[in-house]
């Protein structure tokens, strides 16, 4: 199996796996105990929170561990919202191609009265610092935008926008669930006040993530119960994920630069060859992204029909179009970035780990350039397209 | 697996797949802003539908759907064929998802939108009130969908 579905999950490695195991039966106390067993975990949880912290240029304090990157997007527009509302600010700020954790939950203020600002992200998947400026108002109580997109990984300009944001006064949260552990970062020099992780997209477990919240910034409760962390999320920690994400995290970061390079110049090969397939687009900058993410379209083809072909030879990939979604409409990443519905319809998304090797991309080249024209030759839609019926778009 | 290993086999190897230059009929359906379309051929001798190609843009099920309704009217009559009903494709294909059932739908209009063409080029009365035939605006989940 080639598994190129890397920022959909990742697979927990060794080092990950072999740190958590010691949590399920041996330091299983739990850290709100008084007893050695509870004061063991609490140490332990402790030093995780230290590890991550130090990991993105936070302070201890300043780490909430969640559920997941989901739980963290919820809970920083919930809390943001809930302080906007006691300051009669009633206005945010977000991307247009933001994750489904934050779009929906943005559609659920806006029943609740909050009007949100949707910033363009034009042909490159990249939001403007200018449109915000010009966006933000007196009654903005929270600006939220991606670090990378899932899709197509194009990168923001989060320094340049938390800058913004600090000198208005108004706080800036990104969902950074796809740049954790692939890109540094450094939310005190990168003026993030909030920030989403989630744990198993750089090798570490499911279920477990991070809400990084500023000191000087409120953070309402989410859970209401005992007192774990800072009394804000009730609940028994998770130390087994959380361990493991704290260990993950420590991983990518130390291998980082080694990793992307790979990762560049496997995804740049798939870039390259799968280029020479005609009528066929890049989506979203090709330089300016995530160092895993390959995504391009198609023309003449439909996305799911691709996906589950490449499945037929053993490729896990995704695609952007509606069948693969359950929803009828392509993916709004695609339709955001300008492309018509038929083009978001046959994309294609690929995404590398450290796993990946050159073999597996090779053989990826190849069985896509298969597909692509098996495809096609049956498309009718291809058919008009080369009997000059249609126009080509791409 | 989303679906049935009916509907991946159709898919995997699609029966009557490819262009008809001599066909006697030849419906189109669907719309590529909504991910599929499909385009019948027929052959007919005597009011039977000798031969059916297909070619589908679109979803696995699209190519499916396509796929079994060619087999299920080939060597009909086309009063035969004209009774297929895309609870029928559903059926032959042992099931499909909900949100793919619009493709059994597309599959039932492209046969009916072939023959239409059918009647059209050879001048055959019909009666126009039975015949969607593409003209009609389709009802797709995508309309009715919040």
């Amino acid at each position: 199996m080639i598994y190129l579905d890397n920022a959909g999950t990742t697979k927990v490695s060794e080092n990950v796996k072999n740190a958590m195991i010691p949590y399920f039966d041996e330091i299983y106390g739990n850290a709100s105990s008084l007893h050695e067993m509870g004061q063991i975990a609490k140490e332990h949880l402790e030093r995780a929170r230290e590890k991550v912290a130090n990991l993105i240029g936070a302070e201890p304090r300043e780490i909430y561990f969640t559920s997941g990157g989901s739980e963290s997007d919820n809970w920083a527009i919930d809390s943001a919202c809930k302080i906007g509302e006691m300051r009669g600010k009633k206005h945010i700020i977000t991307s247009a191609f933001e994750h489904h954790a934050i779009l929906h939950t943005l559609k659920e203020k806006e029943k609740q009265g909050f009007k949100v600002t949707y910033l363009p992200v034009y042909e490159n998947g990249i939001v403007k610092v200018e449109d915000l400026k010009n966006a933000l108002a007196d009654d903005t109580c929270l600006v939220t935008i991606m670090y990378a997109n899932n899709e197509i990984g194009t990168i923001q300009p989060i320094k340049e926008i938390g800058a913004i944001c600090r000198e208005k006064g108004v706080p800036f949260h990104t969902d950074a669930v796809q740049a954790v552990g692939h890109l540094p970062i450094n939310v005190k020099e990168q003026n993030i006040d909030m920030l989403s992780i989630s744990g198993h997209k750089f090798h570490g477990p499911k279920g477990v993530g991070v809400l990084f919240c500023k000191k000087n910034i409120p953070l309402f409760n989410l859970i209401n119960g005992g007192a774990q962390e800072r009394n804000r999320r009730a609940g028994t920690e998770n130390l087994a994920g959380i361990v493991g994400l704290s260990v993950a995290l420590e991983d990518a970061v130390n291998e980082m630069n080694e990793v992307s390079k790979k990762e560049i110049k496997l995804r740049d090969k798939l870039f390259e060859e799968l280029s020479k397939i005609p009528h066929s687009k890049i989506n979203g900058d090709k330089k300016n992204r995530l160092p895993n993410n390959f995504n391009m379209s198609f023309e003449g083809i439909e996305g799911e029909s691709l996906l589950l072909l490449l499945n037929d030879k053993g490729i896990c990939a995704s695609s952007g179009s509606a069948c693969t979604s359950g929803s009828l409409d392509p993916s709004h990443v695609l339709l955001a970035i300008g492309l018509p519905h038929e083009i978001a319809h046959g994309s294609l998304r690929l995404t590398l780990s450290k796993y990946t090797t050159e073999e597996e991309i090779n053989e990826t080249i190849r069985a896509v350039a298969e597909v692509v024209e098996y495809l096609r030759k049956m498309s009718p839609v291809w058919d008009k397209l080369e009997k000059g019926e249609i126009k080509h778009v791409i | 697996m989303l679906y049935s290993e009916k509907v991946m086999d159709h898919f995997r190897n699609p029966r009557n797949v490819g262009e008809m230059p001599d066909a006697d009929g030849i419906g189109e359906v669907g719309n590529a802003k909504c991910g599929d379309i499909m385009r019948m051929y027929i052959k007919v001798i005597d009011g039977i539908i000798t031969d059916v190609k297909f070619m589908t843009f679109g979803c696995g099920s699209a190519i499916a759907t396509s796929s079994i309704a060619t087999e299920m009217i080939k060597g009909k009559s086309i009063d035969e064929a004209l009774e297929l009903s895309n609870q029928a494709v559903v059926e032959a294909l042992g099931g499909l998802p909900a949100h793919k059932i619009h493709c059994s739908v597309l599959a039932e209009e492209a046969v009916k939108a072939a023959v239409k063409d059918y009647y059209d080029k050879h001048g055959i009365a019909y009666d126009q009130e039975k015949y969607c035939a593409g003209n009609c605006p389709c009802i797709h989940e995508h309309d009715i969908h919040d």
